[in-house]
């Protein structure tokens, strides 16, 4: 068989695979992300059935994917919604940053393996998916709830702080000495601090470059400065997902509104893409071992998350149940995590980091949205109403 | 009258706007990005919580306005039945009415009259404050503010045009 034939019934099989999985995913209402990880596991290297000539694609695609999550995401916020969350919510995001990063370079560190693999591990437990996370919501009807714009606002800051998380662990990643490390970290931060400030400022000029009637000038044109941007913060140490999001962060108004629109499908595509290739590179004989590490870590960074949440929404003045929903509904990791952890594996700080993400990142994405169904729950209701009358009772000065 | 009105701005969403009660409840409505709009209830319970919220399309959430917008002008009508000298009347537009298809403002009601027609009721719907460019239709109701005089000799316009 010619190559190309290869390429094309081996893609056209994994996408149609894809496809009945999320159908699957659907029908039981969860993320379909687990199942695009456990795909990628079965035909990766060590896997059931190893692809040949298709890896340089989904290489490729998982690249275009990565950027492509980004830009969507910029494109969600406005500069002002990003100014206003950071103002509410900076103490409640710093928490989350303590809490949560901890944990993570905590257990890269006593499996000595290296600061470096402890920065990438503690970005890896440190960001919540808003992407899963605003689909639970919506599903449990939760939108117009008080606590929802707590979730938000630490969602949107962590999106924000990886703006410079990312080009900081590249740098990191890259490694090249003390002095030529902070040389490059300076100018990715500096670059990253340009671009915003530039979409901040410039972003309704640069808006006006295109127009939302065009819908096929529209898309290339979107499709192309981000990937465009992409490319040159790449070049100078940036992350290409950074330069994306930014580009998506610039973009406002009914031209961010339609490029989003048209952008998703797109987004599905190649998001989808992203997370089989890095099950691809995942060899499932080495999760065995790394299966009980990951477990403990799922543990204990859904506890953190809880507390954290907890005391974000009580700092806002939510009621007992909310602060619960609040941090429940934080706890799943999703695409961001296996984001970062790919910018790692990719260039090879530490082999075993791949599966123990992939294994944190399917514990979490299934449990998370379950965990966040919780407070609904009569018993819950139950034992958190008991909780509140005891301490209610408790307040109550003793009788003489 | 003050009513509290909370707006919370939910990012990658939308606005959620609130509206507290006298009676200690929360009324929201949730104006997505994409336009669409959702109406919901907090629990009494749980005050963070809302409840069923509703989906509203664009003419459902006009109708429910409407509705809710007719309601607080009719009781505002009847409430000034009670101010002194000022009275409320509902005008029929006789199929015979020299103003049926004509522009309300043909009839030079208030120039004439000094009584204020604030609105039309239509086939069961409210028209609320009508403008001079609205066209009349027999079997239309104005409903008209203004003194006693003032409305009698509206009513007589109305029917045949007089003076």
């Amino acid at each position: 068989m010619a190559e190309t034939t290869t390429l094309l019934i081996e893609i056209g099989a994994l996408l149609l695979g894809m496809g009945l999985l999320g159908r699957i995913a659907g029908r039981a209402g969860v993320s379909p992300i687990p199942l695009y990880l456990l795909a990628g596991l079965a035909f990766g290297q060590g896997g059931l059935l190893p692809l040949s000539a298709s890896e340089e694609f989904f290489e490729v695609g998982s690249e275009v994917g990565v950027i492509l999550l980004l830009v969507m995401l910029g494109l969600e916020y406005s500069a002002g919604e990003l100014l206003t969350s950071i103002r509410r919510s900076a103490l409640a995001g710093l928490l989350d940053a303590l809490l949560n990063a901890l944990p993570g370079a905590a257990l890269a560190l006593l499996l000595g393996w290296g600061p470096v693999a402890a920065v990438a591990l503690a970005g890896v437990t440190w960001v919540s998916s808003s992407g899963v996370i605003a689909k639970v919501l919506r599903d449990l009807g939760r939108l117009n709830n008080r606590e929802t714009p707590v979730v938000l606002s630490i969602l949107v800051i962590e999106d924000l702080a990886m703006a410079f998380y990312l080009p900081l662990l590249s740098a990191l990643v890259v490694g090249a000495g003390l002095a030529e490390g902070a040389r490059t970290m300076a100018i990715a931060v500096s670059a990253a601090l340009v671009i915003l400030f530039a979409a901040l400022k410039y972003g309704r000029v640069i808006s006006t470059l295109f127009s939302p009637r065009q819908r096929e000038a529209l898309l290339l044109g979107v499709l192309g400065l981000t990937m465009l941007v992409a490319g040159v913060a790449e070049q100078v140490n940036v992350s290409a997902a950074v330069g994306a999001f930014l580009v998506g962060i610039a973009i406002s108004g009914p031209v961010a509104e339609h490029a989003s629109e048209l952008l998703t499908p797109l987004r599905d595509v190649f998001a989808a893409v992203f997370f089989v290739f890095f099950g691809l590179q995942t060899d499932p004989a080495e999760i065995g071992p790394v299966l009980l590490p990951a477990l403990a870590l799922a543990i204990i960074t859904i506890a953190t998350k809880l507390l954290t949440g907890y005391l974000a929404a009580r700092r806002a003045g939510i009621g007992e149940p909310g602060r619960w929903r609040t941090g429940l509904a934080l706890a799943p990791r999703g695409e961001f995590s296996v984001v970062i952890a790919g910018l790692a594996v990719s260039a090879g700080i530490e082999p075993t980091l791949a599966p123990l993400v992939t294994t944190y990142v399917l514990i979490t994405v299934v449990t998370g949205p379950l965990l966040a169904r919780l407070p609904e729950s009569p018993r819950f209701r139950a034992a958190l109403r008991r909780r509140m009358l005891s301490r209610d009772r408790g307040a109550v000065p003793p009788r003489r | 009258m003050a009513v509290r009105i909370e707006q919370v701005d939910l990012p990658g969403i939308g606005v959620r706007h609130d509206v507290l009660t006298e009676t200690g409840r929360r009324v929201s409505v949730l104006t997505h990005r994409s336009g669409e709009r959702t109406l919901a209830v907090f629990e009494v319970d749980d005050p963070d919580s809302c409840r069923d919220p509703v989906t509203l399309t664009d003419d459902e959430a006009e109708a429910l306005a409407e509705l809710l917008g007719a309601s607080v002008m009719l009781g505002q009508l009847s409430a000034l039945r009670e101010a002194a000298g000022v009275y409320t009347e509902q005008i029929v537009i006789a199929a015979d009415s020299p103003f049926v298809d004509r522009r309300l403002g043909d009839t030079r009601a208030r120039t004439r009259t000094g009584a204020s027609i604030v609105a039309l009721l239509r086939d069961g719907s409210v028209v609320p404050s009508p403008g001079p460019e609205t066209r009349l239709q027999a079997g239309d109701n104005v409903v008209a503010v203004g003194t006693r005089t003032g409305l009698d000799s509206l009513t007589r316009i109305i029917a045949d045009g007089a003076n």
